[in-house]
Parts: C-alpha cells; structure tokens; sequence
C-alpha cells in the first residue's frame, strides 16, 4: 500500500520537469520576438486548459476500467461468507448497473456525470456528499503540510546553502537524510506516541470535523519527507547560484549582502522548489493516506482505498477525476510561477 | 544548530496552540461513553444490515423479541412470552406500553410487517434468509429464470424475483399483542434467533420511505439517534440514551458515540492518549504490550468465532477414503497451541469442536477430537496410508485473501505442514476478499482454503448447518454425509434443547471423522478500555455491553 501511494523519485521528477519547462520557455522565448506576451499567456493557458479534456476521459476511463477489472464481485463480497440468495445479488446489481458490459457501465456514468449525479455508494449515500465531506478536510491537512515543508524547507535550505560545510549545513544533511529513510509511518507513530499519548499536547486521533489545530501534527508528519527535499534542493540550488555570474555581478555592483541573497540568490533558487511543491500537492493529496490512516482522519485517501476495497468504481473515478483536475491545475499554475521567477523570461520582454 | 532549533521551537509553539484548542473536546466528563465502530456498508435497515459496523448500531437503537445476556442466553425485552407445544407453531405474546421513541406503539403487526419485509424477494434485503423456516418463505423468496435468457460466468440462466406473495402466510396477527408463527419444521430452539438484529421490529413510518429511514432510523431500543445528523457519515453516529425504553437493557449512562475507526491501531492509540473510552479490538501491533499498556482494562477470551480451513472434495487426492486420510494428517500436523501462542500471542485459542466455548452446549471431549491434537508421528503414518492408494505430487497451498490479516498465520500452518509431512506448502494469497470467494462459489480452487465462522446467533445449529449441511449456503467446498445430514434435521425437530444439543453433538462427531473443514482456533474477544469508565464487559458476539458501561 505505502509502495503504491508513494511518490516516484522526486529528483528525477523535478529534472524531467525542470527540463520540461526549458523546452517549454524557449519556444514562448521565440514567439515573444514578434508576439504580444499578454496574448502569448493567455493562448498558453487556454490550451493548457483544453489539454484537461482528453487527460479527464482517459483517466476516467482508465481508472474506471482498472476497477472494472479487480477480481471478485463486489456485491458478494458485501456479505462476507453468508450471501443472501442469488436473486436478491443479482437485484443489487442491477441496481449499481453492474450487470451491464463495462462500456454500458461507463458511459452511463459519464452521461450521469455531466448531469451532476455521481453515483451512489453501497451504504446508499451520493458520491458528491462524500466529496463534500472528504475533501475539504484532505485539502485542509494538504495545504498546512505544503505551508510547513515550504516555510521551513527553504528556510532551512537557505541557512545550509549559504552556510554550505558549516555546522548547521552538516546537521541539515543528516536530518534530511534521516527523513527521507524513515518511512512515514514510523514517523507519525513515533510523533502520535509522543505528543498524543505520553505528552498529551495534541489529541491522538483527529475528531470528525477535524479542525485546523488538530490537524497540525498530522501536518508535520505528512510535511516531513518533502521537507526534507525541499531543504535539499534549497541548499543545492542556492549553493550552485551563489557561484553564478549575476551574483557576482550584483555584489560587484555593491549591494548590500541581504539584498543579494534574498533577491538575486534566492528568488533564483525557488524556481526547481517551487516547481516540486506544484508536483507535491497531488502528491500530498493522494499520499495522505497513510497519515489518515494513523491519525484517522476521514479523508481522500483513505475514502478511496476503501472504495478500492469495495469496487465501487463511481466513487473511485469521481474521487480520481477531481484529483486529476487538481494535478493539472496545479502544474499550470507551477508553470504560469515559472515565468514569473524566471528572471530570464522577464528580460525578454 | 541553533536555527535547527528554533525551527523546531516554533513547530512546538504551534502544537501547544493547537492543543489549547482541542482540549475542549478531551477534557469532557459527561457519561457520553465513546467506543470505536466502522461506517455502516449499508443504510441501518435491520434487516439489511450484515455485518459488525452497521451490526452494533443496529443492535442499540432496536430492541427485538428477546435480546442476548452475556452469557449467550437470551432474555425476554418486548416478548412476554415465546411458546409453542410442538416446536413449530409459536406463540408470541407482547408486553404492553413499548413505544417508538416517535411515540408509535410496538404492536405485532410492528413485528409481522418488519419481517415480511425482510423476507421479500423484491426488497433485497441481506438478511433475508433469517426467514427461510417460516412457512411462506417460498413464495416470497420466489425467483424465475431471466425473461432475456441472460447467464451468469458459470452458464447459469440467471434469476429474477418472481414473489408469489408479497407475505408469508405462517405469520398470523391475532391482535395488538399477539401473533403466530409457523414454521415449515420443528425447531425447539427457533427462540434463540430471535435476539438477532434482523428480527427487530420497524415503526410505520419505516414502509413510507425505506431508504430515508434508513438514514435516520427509529427504533424503539436503549438507545436513539442524537437528532437528525446524528449519523456522520464515515465519521461517527452520536446515540442518546431512550427516554421510552423500558426493557433489560436500560443504560448505565448518558448515551454513547460510535466514532468510526479505520485502523485499530489508530484506535488504539486513542484509548492511550484518552481521546477514546472502549476498543473493541486489540491490534495485532499492540498484542505484545496491551497487558502492561491496560494493566485492569482489558478482555481476552474466547468467542463466538470459529477459525479454519478447508480442503475442497472436488481436488483429486482430497475425496473418498483417500481425503479422508490426508485431512486427518494435515489436521495433526498443525502445531495450534504454538501457532496461537507465537504467531497471535494467545489471542486465539485452539480449536477442540466445530463450534466455539461461549456457545450452550459446546464441549471440550468430542469423541474423536484428538485428532485436532498436534501428533506428527501419526500425521506422517495415515500420509503415508494415503499415498498408497495414490501417492501425492505437486504443490500443497491454502487460499487466504491479503487484504485480512491472515498472510502470517496461513504461513505458519503450511509451515508446520511442511516440515511435518515433508510436502512442499505454500500460502496462496488473492487480492480481495471478493475475489477468494468468486472461486471458492465456482469451485475452482487448487488446494484449501481459509474459511471462518462468526455467528449469528448463539446456538450450536447456526455454527453447523449453514456450513456443512448438503447444498447449504456456505458449503462452497461441496462437503455432503447423510449421516451428518440426519442428525441435523434430528437436533432441528428435537422437541427439547437437551435433546437437540445431544443430537448436534453427535453430528459433531461424524464432523470429527470427516474433517470437511480442519479447525484451528478460536477468535478471542480482545479490547482494552481507559480508566474513566468502568463495567465493561463483552457480550457473546465480542461486542461490548454498552448499556453497562459507567464513567467514573
């Protein structure tokens, strides 16, 4: 399960994704000669936009079909070792159309999708009710751990690169180090049996509504492996950009020490962080679960692993269209930053 | 290092902010007793529910005929009386003044009406079967062949309802407080089914709108739902105590909030750090230190769960004599009292019948039972026996499902068979529950498989019938004795329970011979409880019993 939800190798993402972006940039670099950039954005973004279409069917009906696939029928496994007889199995199916072909199966889905109707779980609930209640939380516990591995991985990045063999940089490396290795699990054990059982400061278990302040130790947890790459990435970045030309042209210039490392060095330095934290929010969207898991928060991942469990392919594929839409979303609006940071691309104006 | 440690410093900062606003909810002294539950699969119709999550709900805001003592008896609630001179036509007479807790009365046709229900073909319900010895069942549960002619994987023409009644005709309401029961055949301990869930009775309101009930039931049992969102969904259902209840089940405290857990571990820890009162289930990560964690709060003793495996009679080598022979050497080459020591550090305790210790009537001497004894110079010998009729090749494996626990335990038994017997086993895991029984129905296994049993009720006849009865419903590995089949119908006609008991013994003993399934153990009740509530204790079925439990 962990193998599954875990994110591929973040450093070979972010090259291909870093080198992605240098493709991308030099052609809007040769239509800004003759083109107006504003226009040049927003053709951009439209068609980035309308790539959504054909990525929403696909997946859909990918996913639709991988759980369409999973071995066992669903309605009997409901019973457990006791099935009710063959007539009343056969009446449940046809009640969640799972005795119709897979296509029949999927474009009344999709037909019920564009009207607003998501489909129904097994316990008879609306699958959009269950969206409203899971994903807000998941988002919630989301973007607190994307605010913490940011604030503290670049912060910390920062300090190690620019103190690059000292100390501090040593000890960075060694606890990054020792997150990355940990798995998250133990982690959040360990963060769970200090805090919530021995210390008692933070409840051990998130309650229903799982408010902002509950979620902060799952936060921590769930925020600490991207931290730890975060602060790696800093380091590497800043270290590498304090030998660059610009900073030594700024520095000749004569200003002031603060000034280059937070406007030139840094700024210059968050374009691969920045392009990893667009790539973590799917990540930490989907990766939750075994966080959630721990601190039972009723979330998205955990929802849709039970739906798995259950083959309850609406649930799945409306839980999964949404995040496909959010990782889209997310990576246009990291690339839209893109431009933003590149020094580069501002020049060319 | 000194930003490290501001860093984190100011990570602290933030948690201690963050607890000063959820001690609210920890610091609660109310007699609201909070125990871990899993969200319903279905809506919280009785007789739709079928498993445990929806199962302990159901069981609190509903109070049927007769509920379940601790020890496994059952007790009178809305029955006055249950009586019958011939085992098969029962009279049941109602106590006056139970109400709904929407004020309806609880009348006969509340029963009646609830079951027919249940019963009918078309409803698809879960728990249908719960019916099937009332006479009429038939025509309810009345199917046809598939007018398009459709087929399932096996070829079978598939089956539609085709009801030749919408009620059963052997429930007869003769006035408020009293109705009739016939039964297609005896059955002298029909009243001990009576406690479970799905015999409940439902209000009028329910038959308007069945799946708006079922969201927000009303039910006339200890407990009632805390208003209208009482049931969070995937989160947990808030249950307050019954002003009207007036039966043997009257709670000790103020009411009682499921919160719905999807790990035990989570649960676990919640109990540690007193965010939860009762667990109901030790996990397998803390049954090393739940004893010294829970010194005075925790349970651990056998129930009603009956663990297995069985070796299907269709498989060349496991039929006849020959598979006599075999399953009698595989069931002595199981070490159960070490498995059950090491591998689940005593929350299972071996097997010594086919039924569990906290059923009436179970019995510890069998005649026959030694051969659930680990014995490896006699497995080796009867192998042997059985390789002369046919020597055996290939690979020996059990199908279990990997999303339960039971990857360790399955190894440790083909383990021990393997290093007994000399033959090469392996475990064979399938991905979901579904889809070990989508093989297990058609008959397409290639070695044992792991079965189970919890029961429904407690009576020896639920643990056998449904299993290894000819044709029976869960007999998936095709087991079928005559011998075996009479005595069950003896112990069902039995005008006594004495009577049936002995018969089911018996039965039991023909079982022993057989072996169509190897028993292993039985499940123990395990749960651990923190120090702000008092008298708990564990029902028959591993539930707690809410009702008793106190905060201190």
């Amino acid at each position: 399960m962990i193998a599954i939800f875990h994110a591929p190798d973040f450093r070979r993402v972010v090259q291909h994704r870093v080198d992605q972006h240098r493709v991308v940039k030099n052609r809007i670099d040769q239509h800004r000669v003759d083109q107006a950039p504003g226009y040049l954005m927003l053709w951009y973004t439209g068609k980035r936009l309308l790539q959504m279409i054909p990525v929403f069917f696909g997946a859909t009906f990918l996913i639709y079909f991988m759980v369409f696939s999973l071995p066992g029928d669903p309605v009997a496994a409901l019973y457990g070792d006791r099935p009710p007889s063959a007539a009343v199995l056969s009446q449940i199916r046809a009640e969640y159309n799972l005795d119709k072909p897979f296509i029949v199966q999927y474009l009344l889905y999709i037909g019920n999708f564009f009207q607003g109707d998501l489909g129904t779980t097994y316990s008879g609930r609306s699958v959009s009710d269950v969206m409203a209640s899971a994903f807000p939380i998941t988002a919630r516990l989301a973007m607190l751990a994307l605010a913490f591995e940011a604030f503290f991985g670049i912060f910390v990045g920062l300090i190690a690169g620019l103190r690059k063999g000292k100390l501090f940089d040593a000890s960075a490396l060694v606890v990054s180090l020792l997150l990355i290795s940990v798995p998250t699990f133990v982690i959040g054990f360990v963060l769970q049996f200090v805090f919530g059982v021995q210390l008692g400061w933070a409840r051990t278990t998130v309650s229903g509504a799982a408010p902002l302040d509950e979620l902060i130790l799952p936060a921590l947890v769930l925020a600490s492996v991207s931290f730890a790459y975060i602060v790696r990435l800093t380091r590497a970045s800043v270290s590498d950009n304090l030998n660059a030309d610009f900073v030594r042209t700024a520095t000749a210039k004569g200003l002031s020490r603060p000034r280059v490392v937070t406007v030139h060095v840094l700024r210059n330095s968050l374009v691969p962080v920045i392009t990893f934290l667009g790539v973590d929010i799917g990540s930490l969207m989907v990766g939750a679960i075994v966080t959630e898991g721990i601190f039972n928060i009723n979330g998205v991942g955990g929802t849709v692993f039970k739906a798995i469990r259950l083959g309850e392919g609406p649930t799945v594929v409306s839980f999964i269209a949404v995040m496909v839409v959010i990782f889209v979303l997310a990576n246009l609006l990291v690339d839209l930053l893109y431009a933003a940071l590149d020094p580069r691309i501002r020049y060319a104006k | 290092m000194g930003i490290v440690a501001i860093a984190l410093a100011s990570t602290g900062a933030l948690m201690l902010a963050g607890c000063a606003g959820g001690g609210a909810t920890t610091g609660d002294d109310s007699a609201i007793i909070t125990t871990n539950g899993s969200e319903p699969q279905m809506s919280l119709i009785p007789t739709n529910t079928t498993e445990a999550g929806g199962g302990k709900i159901v069981t609190s805001i509903f109070a049927g005929l007769v509920s379940y003592s601790e020890a496994g008896g059952i007790e009178n609630e809305v029955a006055e009386s249950i009586e019958s001179d011939d085992a098969t036509t029962w009279t049941v007479s109602l106590k006056d003044g139970w109400t709904f807790s929407n004020d309806e009365p609880v009348t006969a046709s509340s029963f009646v009406d609830a079951w027919n229900y249940g019963a009918l073909v078309t409803n698809a319900q879960g728990s249908s079967y719960f019916f099937d010895n009332i006479v009429g069942y038939s025509d309810v549960s009345n199917t046809k062949d598939d007018p398009t002619g459709a087929t399932d994987d096996a070829g079978q023409v598939l089956q539609v309802p085709d009801p030749l009644a919408e009620t059963m005709s052997g429930l007869k309401v003769v006035d408020d407080t009293t109705f009739t029961v016939e039964l297609a055949g005896t059955e002298a301990d029909w009243p001990l089914r009576l406690g479970y869930s799905a015999f409940s009775p439902l209000p009028a309101v329910a038959f308007e709108d069945m799946d708006a009930f079922g969201q927000n039931p009303v039910g006339n049992g200890p407990y009632m739902l805390a208003g209208e969102d009482a049931w969070q969904h995937d989160v947990q259902i808030e249950l307050v105590t019954n002003p009207d209840y007036s039966g043997v089940r009257t709670p000790k405290n103020d009411g009682l909030t499921i919160v719905f857990f999807a790990s035990f571990d989570a649960g676990y820890a919640a109990v540690q750090g007193g965010d939860l009162d009762v667990l109901d289930q030790i996990p397998e990560a803390a049954l090393a230190t739940y004893e010294s964690d829970f010194p005075d709060s925790f349970v651990n003793e056998p129930a009603a769960v009956f663990q297995a495996f069985n070796m299907p009679y269709y498989l060349e080598h496991w039929s006849g004599e020959e598979g006599k022979l075999r399953r009698a050497a595989l069931s002595m080459a199981i070490d159960r009292a070490e498995i059950t020591d090491v591998v689940f550090q005593g929350t299972r305790t071996p097997a010594t019948d086919f039924t569990s210790p906290v059923i009436d009537g179970y019995s510890d001497s069998l005649e026959g039972s030694e051969v659930l004894d680990f014995n490896p110079e006699e497995a080796v010998a009867l192998w042997a026996q059985a390789d002369a009729i046919s020597p055996y090749t290939g690979t020996f494996d059990i199908a279990y499902n990997a999303d339960g626990p039971h990857q360790v335990w399955v190894d440790a038994v083909v383990n021990s068979v393997k290093n007994t017997l000399g033959i090469n086993a392996v475990g064979k895991p399938y991905p979901t529950f579904a889809a070990s029984i989508d093989d297990r129905e058609a008959q397409t296994l290639t070695g044992g498989t792991r079965s189970g049993w919890l029961a429904d009720y407690p009576s020896l006849y639920n643990f056998l019938a449904p299993l290894y009865q000819t044709g029976a419903g869960s007999n998936y590995e095709g087991y079928s004795s005559e011998e075996f089949d009479t005595l069950l119908k003896g112990g069902a006609a039995a005008s006594s329970v004495e009577d049936a008991t002995a018969k089911y013994v018996e039965a039991q003993e023909v079982l022993l011979q057989d072996l169509p399934t190897i028993p292993l153990w039985y499940q123990n009740t395990s749960g651990v409880w923190s120090d702000s509530v008092s008298n708990v204790e564990f029902g028959w079925d591993s539930v707690p019993l809410y009702y008793a439990i106190t905060r201190n």
